[in-house]
């Protein structure tokens, strides 16, 4: 092993029923290095990190650490001991303890009982992290960007040579984004080897120093970030040259019926309970419009209250110029609307139902209570839909969860256009995705609207943004403060707009 | 081929309750060549005190002893399913539902001449009283979001009581000798009427669950109530549709539980019986924290219990050593259905495979 | 969050106020109770109270009224002796648990009652308790059932004989001449003073008596479902039996109801002789129609007695002999009339 190695694994194994999800795949960390780790959903990303924390043991291959040849980890506690620590995106603490009692309970050095020597431990640990949060605060009132540095902090005290971050800022902005960097940065520079797995290119670009690629469960290679400019990468990835990610609105062409440009929907001060100023809103039909604004700018809560998801309490709808009715989702959905949710795993999937269930439910709900498909019924729905999208599953009967990230989002989005919308909503449809799908995604959304339909699309990405919408509305503090279209939909003037007419560039 | 079928096999939650059953048969089986008097799986003909010809033999008092138990467990499955909690006021509703019925067949007299109502009137206001103890429990659970031991704690500790109440403390019996036909044989019919009912019960969830949507829905609910709500279903109607069917349950239940005697002992009747039911659910393979379910599995489960406890009163096991017994079956059942143990036990069907593939 | 004060409240006052109509579960006063015949009268004459112009407080602690007829009845009668216009401002608390007992009891000395009437649900654990009884000057009797603590710590047990019902109910049955008696016992909540009394005179005679035998010897704790299971599994393993003795009526009716769908008869002259105690007045009309064949009575009524007790100690009287056994008779199927029925029945 060589000087510099903190962590060496060689042809790893690992077989679930009916899938080899690894075969043979190398994996090395050096001292001090941010090492990403790219790869499309179900390309064995984090089958390689369940075998390296423990939570899966591998069939074939061996781990070694620095000073350690073939070291056996058979539970996450293993690993901790051998000093691999892991943050994941979904923060593990407990909300209702302090920072303190967060970054040392559960580790029997009994600190945890002496509060006094506890709390200046954690603030010295904080403060040498540069971490912004006092250790008798209670945990809940950090924003989400210090709760996972807060993890990030527990993980390094723990004596570890090896940081996995597992996506760890999907739920974050950007200011906050660049805090976890800085963090990164700092404990790199004292010798902490990290695991980088994210979606986000820029960020890999930004902080790392190594790229693995890992596809379909095999290595493709081991990359110095130098060497593979962002277009390589991407192709490495999908195993395949890319497809011009800028050129994809010219490929369908604009929805025209006869009816094109009647308006299908239009909110006049709409307000819902989730405390946005009211709104005003429309959507012609075959058009592709998005709200846009920093993250908390009410851009989610504004599509919610269209389809009922929060309480409405002010405002009026009117569909086809008709005023109807939208208390509750299933008001919506009568109406031809349909609400693809921000947050997948909470709003979206029903875990533990199949994949077939999780398609045809909101169909179903629409059809009736009293009238259930029948299993070959539901069945052909499913399939359909699989093909469709793409659905990369074992069938229709496995259980939604068991799919990976992007897979789950195609079923939720199958569910919806099951229904035959007439009005679609995409609430940050392409979030912690591979970008394979979130090509495909977007793919789908221009061709959709140019049979008709009417999408509405929210994005954190603006060129995602970019790249769909024909109008954008643009939030700011929990209200519109403009609308952009035509040539306006560009980079500058969303900065402009959001950030209220002073240009950022 | 077999390797499949051993595959799935493992993966069926069907597999633990038939284990159970076989297990129990396999015990039964080894007592009769012990003692070879006995015959568990024998079902003989006998004349009643009524001169009418019915079956007997322990499979026949498994079947109408587990009835309640079995219709029970219909409406626990849903509850658990919808509310990823469990109703532990059943025995103490089955007491006011049973209660309620002798006060409207009996007048409020303690030894009337004849029915004041019809036996149908009777079963009527049960169901109407059981669903009022259900859309109480409901309600505090759907719409006030009290976890659901803790609401139905309220029956629970209050429900004898106001079953006393209802009567006046008194312990009134009904005169009309139809009225046990319930509980035990109608003349000319062999099989326990208990057997009908409960089947019927098990038909009736069934077409329920064929022809409408409960299923899904309470599935849904069980699993993301958030999610469920955003694809139009209104979780707290499943919620507190899942308590109504449960209080019909319980009325089915108490009709047959009062029926058996003709009359009611407020604190002793249905004793415990939330527990069997729970465990009926839990002996089912179902996830006692809620969304999907197997019905059929809770209510093999409802029967295995009653198999179990039929067995050792069998082997004159002390009738107050019963519970450890049941005790000590949640505990093998437990950790068998535990994913530990479940993930063992494939892995090793895969070894046996490896091994198998390698050899050939 | 407040809609979950709101419902906890809701609930809490519902379960009150189905307490306070039951008048079981929780503690009310003497007074608020339905039944007390004469409580008007006693609310207007205001000479009605005892000599010292004061109510009398008692305190009385009681199994569940619901537990069975027999304590239906005996707390009817308690209701029914300790009114306003007897003289008496009585509380009552019911739990079938001893703990609870005896919390409800050290709650009655705090609130400095005269006496505390104490119907026990385990005959073991009451010392301390009645010696802060006796420090705090209250007077104790103990009714219905009796304790194992020293007699100085209390005043009176009025009790039944519950060893003297189980022998006065074996002897019957050795009288009915059987060339073999193969006996089916359902017990009681094991442990409990009737269950170990009726218990004792049986096994002591099955042991003695070589054509004298136990089929099954189960508990059903009084519960005539169980009881109606275990007669259910001796029937279905064929094991013969001509004598069903079941501790309680409730019991023997569900032995009864399994003896019927089997098509085993039982009563007078039949194949199985049913007996049963408490003398509930079912029970005794089923003597009556021959249907069953012996009913041991256990006397509810005991108010009279502590109400004797109570008035001979108020007027500087002393109780003679502290252990007062009731009355009690057993009944035969063959010579039992109406008038029996009617005047022992409860």
């Amino acid at each position: 092993m060589e000087e510099n190695r903190v962590l060496e694994m060689r042809g790893i194994e690992k077989s679930f029923p009916g899938v080899r999800a690894l075969r043979g795949v190398d994996f090395s960390l050096n001292k001090g290095e941010i090492h990403a780790l790219m790869g499309e959903n179900g390309a064995g990303k984090s089958t390689l990190i369940k075998v390296l924390t423990g939570v899966y043991t591998k069939d074939a291959g061996s781990i070694s650490m620095q000073g350690a040849e073939d070291i056996q980890i058979h539970s996450p506690q293993d690993a901790q001991n051998v000093g691999i620590s892991t943050v994941y995106q979904e923060i593990t603490l407990c909300p209702n303890l302090t920072v303190a009692e967060n970054m040392f309970i559960g580790r029997g050095n009994g600190r945890i009982t002496k509060w006094k020597k506890m709390n200046e431990d954690a603030d010295k640990i904080l403060r040498s992290l540069d971490i912004p949060a006092a250790a008798t605060q209670q945990l809940a009132s950090c924003s989400i960007a210090v709760q996972q540095m807060v993890a990030i902090a527990r993980a390094v005290d723990m004596d570890c040579k090896v940081l996995i971050l597992d996506e760890p800022t999907s739920s974050l902005d950007e200011q906050e984004v660049e805090k976890l960097f800085k963090l990164m940065r700092d404990l790199k520079s004292k010798g902490v080897g990290i695991i980088f797995v994210t979606h986000f290119l820029d960020q890999v670009y930004e902080v790392c120093d190594r790229i693995t690629v890992l596809r379909d469960g095999t290595l493709v290679g081991e990359y110095a970030i130098a060497d593979l400019p962002r277009v390589e990468l991407v192709a490495k990835m999908l195993g395949k040259e890319m497809d011009d990610l800028s050129d994809i609105k010219g490929e369908n062409a604009a929805y025209s019926g006869e009816d094109a440009g009647d308006l299908v929907f239009e909110a006049n001060g709409l307000q819902s309970d989730a405390g946005i100023k009211p709104f005003n809103f429309y959507i012609k039909k075959g058009e592709v419009n998005g709200f846009t604004g920093l993250l908390g700018s009410g851009r989610s809560e504004c599509v919610r209250a269209i389809f009922g998801a929060d309480r409405v309490i002010g405002g009026e709808v009117k569909m086809h110029k008709k005023t109807v009715k939208i208390s509750k989702p299933l008001d919506a959905m009568k109406n031809g609307i349909a609400y693809l949710p921000e947050d997948r795993k909470i709003d979206g999937i029903i875990g533990d139902l199949s994949v077939r269930d999780n398609i045809i439910l909101a169909l179903q709900v629409l059809t009736g209570f009293f009238k259930p498909f029948s299993r070959a019924k539901a069945q052909a729905f499913a399939e359909e839909y699989i093909k469709k999208l793409n659905i990369k599953t074992a069938s229709a009967d496995t259980p939604i969860a068991s799919l990976s990230g992007g897979n789950q989002q195609k079923v939720i989005l199958a569910r919806w256009l099951l229904m035959h919308p007439e009005y679609l909503i995409l609430d940050e449809p392409t979030r912690g995705i591979d970008v394979g799908t979130k090509v495909d995604i977007q793919k789908l959304v221009l061709e959709l609207a140019s049979q008709g339909m009417s999408v509405t699309f929210i994005s954190s990405e603006t060129d995602e943004m970019i790249r769909t919408c024909s109008r954008l509305v643009v939030m700011r503090d929990r209200k519109t403060v403009g609308e952009l279209s035509g040539d306006d939909v560009n980079q500058n003037k969303i900065m402009e707009t959001i950030a209220g007419g002073e240009a950022k560039s | 081929m077999k390797k499949i079928d051993l595959k799935k096999l493992l993966s069926n939650q069907l597999l633990i309750p038939f284990t159970a059953i076989i297990i129990l048969c396999i015990v039964n089986i080894i007592y009769d060549c012990v003692n070879t008097d006995a015959a568990f799986f024998a079902i003989e003909t006998k004349t009643n005190n009524s001169g009418f010809t019915v079956f007997s033999g322990p499979l026949i008092t498994i079947l109408d002893n587990g009835s309640e138990l079995a219709i029970l467990a219909i409406g626990m499955t849903l509850v658990t399913a919808a509310s990823g909690g469990q109703d532990i006021s059943v025995g103490a509703t089955i007491a006011i539902a049973g209660s309620a019925m002798l006060r409207v067949l009996c007048g409020g007299n303690t030894r009337p001449e004849t029915l004041a109502a019809p036996i149908i009137v009777g079963f009527l206001v049960a169901c109407i009283v059981g669903m009022l103890c259900g859309a109480f429990n409901g309600l505090l659970v759907s719409v006030f979001r009290i976890q659901p031991m803790i609401a139905t704690l309220i029956l629970f500790t209050a429900g004898r009581s106001i079953a006393a109440w209802i009567n006046n403390n008194e312990l009134p019996i009904v005169p009309d000798p139809k009225f046990a036909y319930f509980g035990s044989f109608i003349p000319g019919i062999p099989i326990p009427t208990t057997v009908f009912i409960a089947a019927a019960c098990i038909i009736v969830a069934a077409l329920l669950l064929k022809f409408t949507n409960l299923g899904l829905y309470t599935q849904a609910v069980g699993i993301n109530e958030s999610s469920s709500r955003l694809n139009g279903i209104n979780p707290t109607a499943i919620k507190f549709i899942s308590f109504i069917i449960l209080g019909l349950c319980v009325a089915v239940a108490a009709l047959i539980k009062v029926s058996r005697l003709s009359t009611i002992n407020y604190s002793v009747i249905a004793k415990d019986i939330e527990m069997d039911a729970i465990l009926a659910v839990a002996l089912g393979g179902n996830a006692l924290s809620g969304g999907k379910f197997n019905m059929w599995a809770s209510i093999l489960g409802a029967y295995i219990i009653q198999f179990l406890t039929t067995t050792l009163y069998r082997f004159q096991v002390d009738s107050s050593a019963l519970p450890a017994y049941k005790a000590v079956v949640v505990i093998i059942l437990v950790v068998f259905s535990s994913p530990v143990v479940r993930d063992k036990l494939s892995s090793l069907s895969n070894k046996k495979k490896a091994l198998k593939k390698g050899v050939a | 969050m407040k809609k979950r004060v709101v419902a906890l409240l809701t609930a809490a006052v519902m379960a009150f106020s189905m307490a306070a109509c039951n008048g079981g579960g929780a503690a009310t006063t003497g007074g608020s109770t339905g039944g007390s015949t004469g409580g008007n009268t006693g609310g207007s004459d205001t000479s009605a109270p005892a000599a010292s112009g004061e109510l009398i407080k008692v305190g009385i602690i009681n199994n569940d009224p619901n537990e069975s007829g027999y304590r239906t009845a005996n707390d009817k009668d308690l209701q029914n002796m300790f009114t306003a216009a007897n003289g008496y401002e009585a509380k009552f608390a019911y739990s079938l648990k001893n703990d609870e007992q005896i919390q409800a009891a050290q709650g009655f000395i705090t609130d400095e009652v005269d006496y505390l009437l104490l119907s026990a649900a385990d005959t073991a654990g009451w010392d301390g308790v009645l010696k802060d009884a006796q420090a705090a000057g209250v007077k104790v009797i103990l009714f219905d059932r009796t304790i194992d603590a020293d007699p100085s710590l209390y005043e009176a047990s009025i009790v039944s004989d519950m060893a003297k019902e189980g022998q006065t109910a074996v002897d019957w049955l050795a009288g009915q001449g059987l060339s073999e008696y193969n006996v089916i016992h359902i017990q009681g909540v094991m442990g409990s003073a009737a269950q170990r009394g009726r218990s004792g005179a049986l096994d002591t005679k099955v042991a003695a008596e070589s054509n004298w035998n136990i089929v099954t010897q189960q508990t059903a704790e009084w519960n005539a479902e169980k009881a109606q299971q275990i007669v259910q599994s001796v029937i279905d393993a064929k094991t013969p039996f001509n004598v069903i003795y079941a501790e309680n009526d409730d019991m023997a009716k569900g032995a009864v109801a399994a003896l019927d769908s089997a098509g085993i008869s039982h009563g007078v002259g039949k194949d199985v002789i049913v007996m049963g105690f408490d003398c509930n007045k079912w029970a005794l009309e089923e003597l009556l129609n021959q249907n069953w064949n012996y009913d041991g009575q256990c006397n509810p009524f005991q108010a009279s007695y502590i109400d004797n007790i109570i008035k001979t100690l108020e007027s500087g009287g002393s109780v003679g002999e502290k252990t007062i056994i009731m009355d009690e008779k057993g009944f035969d199927a063959t010579t039992i009339t109406q008038e029996d029925v009617d005047n022992y029945g409860i």
